[in-house]
């Protein structure tokens, strides 16, 4: 493994606006990395800088070893980028815009021609490649933006929302895609949907405010949850009161939760004190009590109550 | 240099995919032809030259050029694909140059379309074809020119219509430089070689001279500087711009 993408205290301010403040992290090769925050966190504008569209304010980031305040042309080189929205030119079809980019890239006669191939088979471009681009649906625009990104075989593919107003089919392929080529590249993408990290990405960041506040394998992250380890139990809503009696006492339960409804019964949830394992301990009561509970599992922890809970934490700190 | 030829391609099939292109040519040959024989007297004159198709010229570009030039940059940057193309492994110089050359090389086929023209009138008479050909280097210098400056307003902004207006205003004034309403208004206030410098800034100046083939290299150099001059603030621009 080598660090193809190394970004260091990159800060950007727009007047008296931070809208990203020191946030430095590292890709090694063949790591998919997960790049979350809310709206308006400073995610695109990191990938701004690192792509060498924005200049930083101070700090920079080195891609496969060219620094992109120094030498930003290699860095583009090294790079493939998918912008917020994919904009494209709308009067060009995909078969120009590709030729275009090929040319631009330095790509000539048949490794060309092999290029353009290779990524419109990926993405099966090929019903809609001599359309004009404007004429064509959200989920073939997106396509096209990315067959743009991977046409050069990058090193560090920047891929901002790639998924962003897709159906699930188109969701499902693009994540395939990211999985196929994660292993000889570094590959980063912002997102604010969480089903994604845990689908595609070996290692999250998550910014708020501009400011990095976690950076850890998904489950990391999941273990940040308050709900890490916790037991959820389903029942008869009759025998909630006797499983409280039952827990009561235990130090490493924090508290319980009950909702009841009446179609499923009661879904009692005991939340362990800093992730501590209950499991057993709990089983155990209510094998002595006897009482019957329809379903018993442990929670792996919420991602979407993680990433709440975190950023909300620093806006608070902020404000 | 590859970089800036695959931009201008990608440029000068833009022109050609949308109208603006076939509307912008007809529209300048018929205005060409029309000022030429109605205003300019092209057979009243009597004389086998091309000063009344000329002199039509730079009026002609103060309407048409700033319509080539608007959607130049102030279009990259509505649509959000300046972003594509700026992290492309181009500089912001290639950028600028290979989007300038486009711009001219459609004007330059809007110009070399008006060939019939030189040809009746080498059918009619004997014209003296050297100061043609200066006439059409200087009017496609000209040209250069106003693009310059149209690329360089188009991307202070990403509304094509004001770079369009601003455009426009701005090639009025350097046209307007020479004459007397524009020199009474500094006449008053500024020294005699304020005034001077802002008469020598006249396009209508620099271009007649060349057009009656009064051949001064000053008067090429003068249209080629303006170009580099724009060219140069466009990329300071283009860099200072592009994320907002």
């Amino acid at each position: 493994m080598s660090t193809m993408l190394d970004i260091q205290g990159l800060t950007k301010k727009f007047g008296p606006f931070t809208a990203v403040d020191d946030v430095s992290f590292k890709v090694e090769n063949g790591e998919v990395l997960g790049f979350l925050g809310p709206n308006g966190a400073g995610k695109s504008t990191t990938m701004k800088m690192v792509t060498g569209f924005l200049p930083p304010t101070s700090g920079t980031a080195v891609v496969c070893g060219a620094d992109v305040t120094r030498d930003p042309i290699a860095v583009k080189r090294h790079i493939g980028y998918l912008p917020e929205g994919a904009p494209m030119y709308e009067d060009m079809t995909p078969a120009g815009l590709l030729s275009f980019i090929a040319e631009v890239r330095g790509l000539k006669g048949p490794a060309r021609r092999e290029a353009i191939d290779v990524a419109v088979g990926r993405l099966q471009l090929d019903e809609v490649y001599n359309q004009q681009i404007g004429t064509l649906s959200k989920g073939f625009k997106r396509r096209v933006g990315l067959a743009q990104a991977i046409l050069h075989d990058p090193d560090v593919l920047i891929l901002d929302e790639p998924t962003d107003g897709l159906d699930p089919n188109q969701k499902h392929q693009v994540r395939e895609l990211i999985g196929q080529m994660a292993k000889d590249k570094a590959i980063v993408i912002s997102t604010h949907l969480l089903e994604e990290v845990d689908a595609v990405c070996t290692r999250a960041v998550v910014i708020a405010r501009g400011r990095m506040v976690a950076d850890g394998t998904p489950a990391d992250l999941e273990r940040k949850s308050v709900y890490y380890n916790a037991v959820s139990v389903r029942l008869h809503p009759d025998h909630v009161d006797n499983l409280k009696s039952a827990l009561d006492g235990i130090g490493d339960i924090e508290r319980i939760e009950v909702a009841t409804s009446r179609s499923d019964g009661a879904h009692v949830i005991v939340v362990a004190r800093n992730g501590a394992t209950i499991i057993e301990t709990v089983n155990a009561r209510i094998n002595d009590r006897g009482i019957s509970v329809e379903q018993l599992y442990v929670e792996r922890g919420r991602l979407d109550d993680v990433f709440r809970q975190i950023t909300a934490d620093s806006a608070g700190g902020r404000a | 240099m590859n970089n800036v030829c695959a931009i201008a391609k990608r440029e000068l099939s833009a022109y050609f995919s949308t109208p603006l292109a076939y509307v912008f040519i007809v529209i300048f040959l018929a205005l060409a032809g029309a000022t030429t024989f109605y205003f300019g007297g092209f057979f009243q004159r009597g004389q086998a030259d091309l000063q009344s198709f000329f002199s039509f010229h730079p009026w002609l570009y103060l309407f048409l050029i700033p319509a080539v030039g608007m959607r130049l940059w102030a279009e990259e940057r509505k649509s959000g694909t300046i972003e594509l193309l700026m992290t492309l492994p181009v500089s912001t110089t290639q950028a600028v140059l290979g989007k300038f050359v486009a711009a001219w090389i459609f004007a330059g086929i809007a110009i070399a379309l008006t060939f019939p023209i030189w040809i009746t009138v080498n059918y009619l008479g004997s014209p003296d074809n050297g100061v043609i050909v200066a006439g059409y280097v200087a009017s496609f210098l000209m040209a250069g020119a106003f693009l310059a400056i149209g690329s360089f307003m188009s991307a202070l902004t990403r509304n094509q219509v004001i770079a369009f207006v601003i455009t426009a205003a701005a090639c009025f004034l350097f046209m307007m430089s020479g004459l007397e309403p524009v020199q009474s208004a500094f006449r008053g206030w500024a020294s005699p070689f304020v005034v001077d410098l802002v008469a020598s800034l006249s396009f209508l100046t620099h271009f007649d001279a060349i057009t009656q083939g009064v051949f001064d290299l000053r008067d090429f150099v003068y249209l080629a500087s303006v170009i580099g001059v724009f060219l140069f603030a466009n990329v300071v621009i283009v860099d200072l711009k592009k994320g907002s």
